[in-house]
């Protein structure tokens, strides 16, 4: 099986024309200390799209999605090679402060991780960061909350109610309020849905479609369904290579590789 | 070849083993027990004699006088001011040093640092309490005037870095079992390393965190030898840190080395303080337990 990964070229299927793409990785290489995850990595994002990142256990999705925001360098002994440009920026420039680009890049977990503060302070807190006070602040939570389709259920107690006694998909709407409390244009979602119910699942998916009018959205997940269902471009990922993207109808009608169509008609992974 | 009908061979032994545990581990409660109850007899006798009004409320501290006084209040005072100031070292510092362990060291400095900790907890007592004594309290005599040989303020500040390591090893046992996943969502909002320590990790943990505080406390108000040594033996119902004092914990030392006769009320005067030390410690612990298990938010 894996020769025919051997210096592989993305199967790209109408790539994203720099001048719509949101983020662009080129050439990006991680190393986890001597073992390499992610290899020539090239791709680009489109800008209020949403784009899927899928792929067996393992296959260094999540490390891809982590690379676009530098939280891959909270874990000890990562290193990155080459660029990831984000408004033209690359963000692994020795000058760039990764805390910059986490405030412009929103994250939503997979395991719902509110603090135990109350949901007021929760959506509050990337704002307080930057300095965000008195009735501009309490105004933006609302918004955010309303945005994450959270408002309704919470309106009468959000002042007061700890975000940890929301059920599990209503924290995982506080979480996403979190994240775009700040107004991030490029939001990564890490499987949002996974440790969710169905009916949760679906409002998640729901919002997510709502969301890529003001935001470029790139989510990973191990469920082929939903990434047909909500992405507009799908990644296929394999033992840390790009080895196809393209439009997500096409991907999952004509996929172009073996493995591709290997993994999207189930005989692995 | 055992057959499922057979009966498991191992019952007796296991029966064995749950009782020899159930004995052990009842020592612990029986032992617990045998004090309160071999103290409750002594302290009733104490209060035969002297009423329980003058005990709480009278003003001095003087059995071996020739009228003699039974009022607790000096102890308490000279108690609570010792322990006062050592929080007021242990606690900024026990914490500050807690941060920097569980979120500042890389984890496999972090067990060497907490063995440094733990032999500096080895320290006998006694060793803090001359150290007090012979040298931080000249030392301060020079800044301060009017400081007695024997005072509150050294024996508090010595107190202070004893229990220190107390303090910081609990705390920052309460900040390492924060998940890792509450750190990234701050992160991940763009928070510099302090911020995730002080706003998200600190007020996690904040049960964990006040129960250290009210366990060092009760540490504090049960130390012995350090104010024995350096606080003096003298009872005075003040705030000054410094005057000579005494301390329950130091008047009891006195007591039980001196030459009360037994059966005299001086010598059950003894009992009622242990006591009432043992109430106001056992009184901590239940508030700290209470403190946890009210305030502990459950993580999955």
């Amino acid at each position: 099986m894996l020769e025919m990964l051997v210096d592989h070229e993305t199967v790209c299927t109408d790539p994203v024309p720099a001048s719509e793409a949101a983020a662009e990785v080129q050439n990006l290489n991680l190393y986890y200390g001597a073992k390499q995850a992610l290899f020539h990595i090239n791709t680009r994002f489109a800008a209020k799209k949403v784009t899927a990142i899928i792929g067996p256990s393992g296959c260094g999705k999540s490390t891809l999605l982590r690379s676009l925001n530098r939280m891959n360098d909270l874990v000890p002994g990562v290193r990155v090679e080459n660029k990831v440009l984000y408004e033209g920026v690359n963000i692994y420039d020795p000058q760039i402060d990764p805390v910059t680009v986490r405030r412009h890049i929103g994250m939503v977990f997979q395991k719902p991780n509110p603090f135990p503060k109350t949901i007021f302070e929760n959506v509050a807190f990337g704002l307080r960061l930057m300095g965000t006070k008195g009735s501009e602040l309490e105004d933006r939570v609302v918004e955010a909350l309303k945005r994450a389709a959270l408002w309704n259920e919470v309106a009468d107690r959000f002042k007061n109610e700890i975000g940890l006694r929301l059920s599990g998909g209503q924290q995982q709407r506080l979480c996403i309020a979190r994240a775009i409390a700040v107004e991030p244009p490029l939001l990564l979602m890490d499987e949002p849905t996974s440790a969710l119910d169905p009916i949760a699942t679906q409002a998640i998916e729901d919002l997510i479609l709502e969301l890529k009018n003001r935001y470029t959205v790139v989510i990973v997940t191990h469920n082929m369904q939903q990434a047909a269902r909500i992405s507009d471009r799908t990644l296929f990922m394999h033992l840390g290579i790009l080895v196809e993207e393209g439009p997500t109808s096409l991907i999952f009608t004509k996929p172009q590789h073996p493995y591709t169509e290997a993994y999207i008609t189930g005989r692995f992974g | 070849m055992e057959t499922l009908k057979q009966k498991p061979s191992r019952g007796a032994k296991e029966v064995l083993t749950f009782v020899v545990l159930l004995l052990l581990s009842s020592v612990t409660l029986l032992t617990t027990a045998g004090v309160i109850l071999s103290l409750a007899g002594d302290v009733v006798r104490f209060f035969e004699r002297v009423p329980l009004s003058e005990y709480l409320f009278a003003k001095e501290w003087t059995p071996l006088f020739a009228e003699p006084r039974y009022g607790i209040l000096p102890l308490i005072t000279g108690t609570f001011v010792v322990t006062f100031i050592a929080l007021l070292v242990a606690v900024p510092l026990g914490l500050a040093l807690s941060v920097y362990i569980s979120e500042y060291l890389p984890p496999h400095r972090r067990a060497r640092v907490m063995g440094v900790m733990e032999l500096f907890e080895g320290i006998p007592t006694v060793v803090f309490g001359y150290f007090a004594l012979l040298f931080i309290t000249p030392l301060l005599q020079n800044i301060i005037p009017g400081l007695n040989i024997f005072n509150p303020l050294s024996a508090g500040l010595v107190m202070g870095f004893a229990i220190m390591p107390y303090v910081s090893n609990v705390a920052s046992d309460a900040m390492q079992s924060v998940p890792q996943s509450m750190r990234e969502a701050a992160y991940a909002l763009g928070a510099r390393p302090y911020e995730v320590s002080l706003r998200v990790v600190f007020p996690a943990a904040i049960s964990g965190i006040i129960a250290a505080v009210i366990l060092a406390t009760s540490r504090a108000v049960g130390e012995t030898m350090i104010v024995a040594i350096a606080a003096g033996q003298r009872p005075a119902l003040t705030l000054d840190p410094r005057e000579t004092i005494a301390t329950m914990t130091s008047y009891i030392v006195q007591a039980a080395t001196g030459d009360q006769p037994t059966g005299s009320t001086a010598y059950y005067a003894l009992y009622a303080v242990g006591f009432t030390l043992f109430v106001l410690t056992l009184i901590l612990n239940l508030v700290a337990q209470y403190v946890v298990e009210r305030y502990r938010e459950r993580y999955e």
